[in-house]
This record gives C-alpha cells, sequence and structure tokens, in this order.
C-alpha cells in the first residue's frame, strides 16, 4: 500500500481527520495484509498434520486391541471359552483358567466399590450442600462470635481444603498405598477379623482365617482409591441441581435431608450412577493395591479373609517371569480385562452424558 | 387450611410451637442424625489419607540422607544403599513418555478444537480419549510389551515411556481442549481479522493464551506416570545399576544406555515393599515418601499454573 492510499483509508475513516491520526493509521493497514503464498501452503501442512495426529489417537486404541488380540489369538485357538471356567493356573503343565481371578475381580471391586460409595457420596453431599456453613453458623451464633466477618469465610476456607485432601488422595501412588496397605491396613484389621472369624465363623463371609494378604484389605485399599473419584463426580452432579429446585424444596417445608433423599439425590442420581460406574472400571483395572494385599492365590470364596486374585494382579505378578507360552495365555487375560473394562467405562461415559443431558431440560 | 379459614380469628393463630425445630419430631431428629452420621463419614474418609501421610514421614524419614539418594540399591541384609539409579530411571522414563505425549495430544487438541470442531474426526477422538482416560494402566503395559518389548527384543526405558505415554494422553489432550476452548473468541477474531492463517492464529494467539492450562494438564498428567508402577513392571523392568557406564553416570549417553532395563521409585517400592529384609523395607518407604514429594510437586505446580490462568 502506498502512503497516498493509507492516507485516503484514514480520509474515509475520519472525514474531519486529526493530523495527530497520521501516524497510527498506515501503521495499522500494515499490519494487516494477505497471507503470502508460503504462509498458506505452511497453514495446510499444519492442518493435515493435526488431522493426521487427532487420527492416530483414535487408531492408537484400535492398536492397543489389535495387538494384544493378535498375541492373545494362539491361546484364545488353544483354551478356547473353557479358559475362562477353569480355575487352575500352572504354567509348568501349560494348564490356564482365569475363573477365581474373575470372580477376585468382579468380588474386589463391588466390595470396594460399595464401600467407596458409601464415604464418596457422604463427602459429595457434606462439600456441595452447605453443612459447613450452616454448622458453623450456628456454632458461631452459641459463641456469640458471629459479628467477626473473617469467620464468616472459614466454612469456604474448609471446603477448599477438604477439596484438596480428597484431590490428594487421588495423586497418591498406588504403590504407596499397597505399601500401606501391608504395613497399616492388615496389621490394623487382623484383631477384628480374627474375632470375627473365631465367633461368627460360620456365616461364609468369615469363613477363613486372615493369613495376611485377603480380599478384605484389598478391597478397603480399593475403597479409597475410586473415593475421589466417585466423590468428586457426585459433587458436580449435586451442585448441578438447579437452584429452583432447591429452593421449591425448602419452600414447602422440606427438611434438609427430605430435600436431599427426595429431591436433590434423585436429579443427581444419573450423574452419581454414571461416578459409580466409572469408579467400578477403575476398580477392575487397578493393579498395584491388589498385586500386593490380594494374596495372589486361585482360590474362590465367599471369605472376606480369604486371599485372591484378579485379572490385573494376576498379570502383574506372572508377566515379568513368564515364558513364550505364558505369554500367550496373559495376553488371553489381558484381552479379557480389555474387554471388561472398557463395557464398563463406555456405558458410565454414556450415562454422564445423558445425565448431562436430562438437566438441560430443567434448567 | 378450609377449617382455620372459616374459624374464628383465634384459630387462625398460626401454632409457634410446630414451626420450631425440635430434636423430639421425628423428621428433624432424622435429619439431624444424617447430618452428623455425614460429617462423621466424612471425617473418618480423611483418616486414610492422615495415616499414609504419616507413615511416610515416619518411616520414610527414617533411612532418609543424602546417600540414600546418590547410592545404588544395597543387596539384602547390606547396610546402607540407596536408590539413585531409581531416582534418574523415573525422570528418564517420564520425560520420554511426555516427549510422546504431550506434542500429540496438543496437537489433536488443535484439530478437534480449531479445524475441525463438529466434524465426526473430533467426537471420534473426544471418545478415543475418555475410553483411553479409563484403560487399566497394567494393560498400557501389555500394549508397551507387545509393541515396544517384542518387537526389539529388549526390556527398555523407551518401552516404559510408551507404556506411560499412552496414560497421559488423554489428560494432555482433554486439558488441552479446554485450556483452548477458554481462549476469548474475540481474540481469535482479531487475529483471522489482521489477515492471519488459521495456523497463525494457533501458533501465535491460542497456543500462548492457552499455554498456561495447557501446562497444567501436562503437569497433572506427569505427576500421574511418574507414580505408575503396574505399566512398568514388564516394560522398563528394574536395573541395580546406573544408566550408564561412564560418568556422570546418570546421564544416558548412548542409545545402548537407553535400551535396557531401567530403575524407577514405582517398580523399587513395589519389589521392595515383599522383601523379608529390614533394610529393604527401610528403604521402599523412604522411596515411597520420595515419589510422593515428586508428585506432589508436580500436583501443586499444575494447580498453581491452573489458579493463575482462571484469573
Amino acid at each position: 500500500m502506498t502512503p497516498g492510499e493509507a492516507g485516503a483509508a484514514r480520509d474515509i475513516f475520519h472525514p474531519g481527520g486529526r493530523s495527530g491520526d497520521q501516524e497510527v493509521v498506515p501503521a495499522a493497514v500494515d499490519i494487516s495484509q494477505p497471507p503470502s503464498a508460503f504462509e498458506t501452503a505452511a497453514d495446510r501442512i499444519f492442518r493435515r498434520c493435526t488431522l493426521a495426529v487427532a487420527w492416530f489417537t483414535v487408531l492408537l486404541v484400535f492398536w492397543l486391541v489389535f495387538s494384544i488380540g493378535r498375541q492373545a489369538i494362539p491361546s484364545i485357538r488353544t483354551y478356547g471359552l473353557g479358559f475362562l471356567s477353569g480355575t487352575e493356573w500352572d504354567s509348568n503343565r501349560a494348564h490356564f483358567g482365569i475363573l477365581p481371578a474373575i470372580v477376585g475381580t468382579l468380588y474386589s471391586s463391588i466390595l470396594g466399590l460399595a464401600i467407596g460409595t458409601v464415604f464418596g457420596l457422604a463427602i459429595a453431599i457434606f462439600l456441595s450442600e452447605g453443612f459447613l456453613s450452616s454448622g458453623l453458623d450456628s456454632a458461631l451464633g452459641a459463641l456469640r462470635l458471629s459479628q467477626y466477618s473473617w469467620l464468616s469465610s472459614l466454612p469456604n476456607r474448609i471446603e477448599n481444603v477438604l477439596k484438596i485432601t480428597v484431590e490428594l488422595l487421588a495423586a497418591i501412588p498406588s504403590v504407596v498405598y499397597g505399601l500401606w496397605g501391608i504395613f497399616v491396613v492388615i496389621p490394623f484389621i487382623r484383631p477384628p477379623a480374627d474375632w470375627l472369624h473365631s465367633h461368627l465363623g460360620w456365616i461364609p463371609i468369615f469363613g477363613t482365617n486372615l493369613s495376611g494378604p485377603g480380599l478384605l484389605p484389598a478391597s478397603l485399599v480399593l475403597a479409597i482409591m475410586v473415593l475421589p473419584t466417585i466423590s468428586a463426580i457426585s459433587r458436580d452432579a449435586l451442585v448441578a441441581v438447579p437452584p429452583k429446585l432447591r429452593e421449591a424444596a425448602f419452600g414447602i417445608g422440606a427438611t434438609r435431608w427430605e430435600a436431599i433423599l427426595g429431591i436433590f439425590v434423585p436429579t443427581a442420581a444419573t450423574g452419581i450412577f454414571g461416578a459409580i460406574i466409572l469408579g467400578f472400571g477403575r476398580a477392575l483395572g487397578e493393579t498395584m493395591a491388589l498385586a500386593m494385599l490380594a494374596g495372589n492365590a486361585n482360590v474362590i470364596s465367599w471369605s472376606l479373609f480369604s486371599p485372591a486374585n484378579t485379572l490385573a494382579a494376576l498379570l502383574a505378578n506372572h508377566f515379568p517371569e513368564a515364558d513364550r507360552i505364558e505369554i500367550g495365555a496373559l495376553m488371553y487375560v489381558a484381552l479379557v480385562l480389555l474387554a471388561i473394562t472398557l463395557v464398563v467405562n463406555v456405558i458410565g461415559t454414556l450415562i454422564l452424558q445423558r445425565a448431562d443431558a436430562g438437566l438441560k431440560g430443567l434448567r | 387450611m378450609a377449617a382455620t379459614r372459616t374459624g374464628s380469628p383465634a384459630n387462625t393463630e398460626i401454632d409457634l410451637e410446630s414451626l420450631q425445630r425440635s430434636l423430639r419430631r421425628p423428621r428433624t431428629l432424622f435429619s439431624y442424625v444424617m447430618s452428623l452420621l455425614t460429617g462423621g463419614a466424612t471425617i473418618a474418609a480423611l483418616f486414610p489419607l492422615f495415616s499414609v501421610l504419616y507413615m511416610l514421614v515416619v518411616r520414610g524419614s527414617a533411612a532418609l540422607s543424602l546417600s540414600t539418594l546418590r547410592e545404588l540399591p544395597p543387596a539384602a541384609m547390606a547396610a546402607g544403599g540407596g536408590f539413585g539409579n531409581a531416582i534418574v530411571g523415573t525422570f528418564v522414563v517420564v520425560a520420554i513418555a511426555t516427549l510422546l505425549s504431550v506434542p500429540c495430544g496438543i496437537l489433536a487438541a488443535i484439530y478437534i478444537t480449531e479445524f475441525g470442531p463438529e466434524t465426526r474426526t473430533a467426537s471420534a477422538v473426544r471418545f478415543a480419549a475418555k475410553v483411553l482416560t479409563g484403560l487399566p494402566s497394567i494393560l498400557a503395559g501389555v500394549f508397551a510389551f507387545a509393541v515396544v518389548v517384542a518387537m526389539t527384543g529388549k526390556f527398555s526405558a523407551p518401552a516404559g515411556g510408551v507404556a506411560l505415554a499412552l496414560l497421559m494422553l488423554p489428560t494432555v489432550l482433554l486439558t488441552a481442549e479446554e485450556a483452548i476452548k477458554r481462549v476469548p473468541m474475540k481474540m481469535r477474531e482479531a487475529a483471522i481479522g489482521m489477515g492471519a492463517t488459521p495456523t497463525q492464529v494457533v501458533t501465535k494467539v491460542i497456543v500462548p493464551t492457552g499455554a498456561p492450562a495447557m501446562l497444567t494438564g501436562v503437569m497433572l498428567a506427569v505427576a500421574r506416570a511418574a507414580g505408575e508402577t503396574a505399566p512398568l513392571l514388564f516394560t522398563a523392568l528394574f536395573s541395580n545399576f546406573w544408566i550408564s557406564r561412564t560418568a556422570p553416570q546418570f546421564l544416558p549417553k548412548t542409545m545402548n544406555d537407553l535400551m535396557k532395563p531401567t530403575a524407577s521409585l514405582a517398580v523399587l517400592i513395589y519389589n521392595f515393599s515383599g522383601s523379608p529384609f529390614e533394610n529393604q523395607i527401610a528403604l521402599a518407604w523412604t522411596a515411597a515418601l520420595v515419589l510422593v514429594v515428586i508428585v506432589l510437586v508436580f500436583n501443586v505446580i499444575g494447580q498453581t499454573l491452573a489458579g493463575r490462568s482462571s484469573d
């Protein structure tokens, strides 16, 4: 652009043109210019690149399934579906069955999930329904301290600290939980477990002695590990309950818990259910805590104190020292685990999407 | 209601007693008990965390010294020793994973937010990322074993890196997507108005603006990867020696240095936790303390960046 043209442009926008504008406007005209041929080509290449990477991400999932599946094919041919119902894992005789591991995976996950859900939901409700502020308000009222304004920000601060603490629980590596489980949880639950076994041993779930590692310590640690997932997603679901439902519930005179159990939890139910399913997916695939605490024994038992095995723990315990034949069988195990967790996670994700869509009508 | 309306004025007076909250009424009592239970459950759920932290500090600091951080793992019953090679190994494996997953995650995020937000590719990528989020970490190890270890014939740091990269990718991708979405539309429009190509809009406006939030995702992914054990068990395996034979021993200098089993803190904790020897168990606790500190540092850096970018 020539200076003359720039001057003309200025005159269009500022017919009465002040002379002070003369430095600014030509500069602005120089900045905006059509892209050069090189820039257009670079743009096209960069866009293709991002598209390729995007597709690579999708293909990665297929590659994952394919590479595990391909290596599992020989043992699928050899063992067939009997692999799923066999109860023995003997690498010397090349005799493989994973029924105890499947049962152990489901048992420990469901037990861990049940405990984790109770506490996770309690935390979600506690953090989303203003218990702290109302509790502190009444405490401050009783102590006649309510005139201090810095105290009124205290509930929010405590809620934040609690939220960060729960996030911390999620950040601690699972191998550290496993270590803690071995040296803290097992010694801690052994006396009550022994008491239950000797007094109530006729009930199947207390049927064996806790000799160290076992299903209960593994499930307890599992519960701690799924708790952050459940509490975080359920809290989001509870916070997303529309305020007008809240106000309406209290307006018709519901007590706090009538409102929570009758209105808020049912409204957020889909979200909470999605959270539980995702927590279940996490529990099914959790490896280290179970490899360290479940005892690695191919036993099917109702007893909470019996040692057990899970699919992931089986992989962790046998893979490092496996020979070619056993690796084939372990690939089959990996494929089964992949199938179970994929199904559970896809269901959980779909439920959460529906929860989001369902609440849109209420807002 | 009808009775009160037709009754004498004295009857319309509200029974104030009935509006008082009293624990003698079952509804209020139920509410009160449930509140107490919920508060109790919340406090009970925090116990494990404090117990873990307490044990880490008490048992972990017992064997902690400068030499533990610099020496090689000891034999059973031998005095002293440390896990210097495991600290280095953890950083090497996580660095490889970061180099693989971050460019991939951010480029894919750029595509699904900027270049093809409503396309089928975008929804496929989002779905794939969500599937990968729920992938059990041990299966990432099985994948790396099938692809890298089976191909190269060696347990190695890159094999561990591939496994961890697979776990980091969805976190990096999904947080980068959120970060890019939060860049104000008017900044894009201003750049386009100046004649910038879409690529220039991305590289000169969106990436610099969204960088802190993207870095948050990277930091959280690194924190998660550093603590992962299962994917490393049969990819990077473990080693009782330094990465390199020549000084400085902690730096990999040739491809051969990388293509061999590599120690990591997480696997060291796992191996030593089952040890019957007191000195190895003590080292497992110390290694756990060091690992948790590393993980928390990355977490805190991530959270700080997140706080700053939201301001």
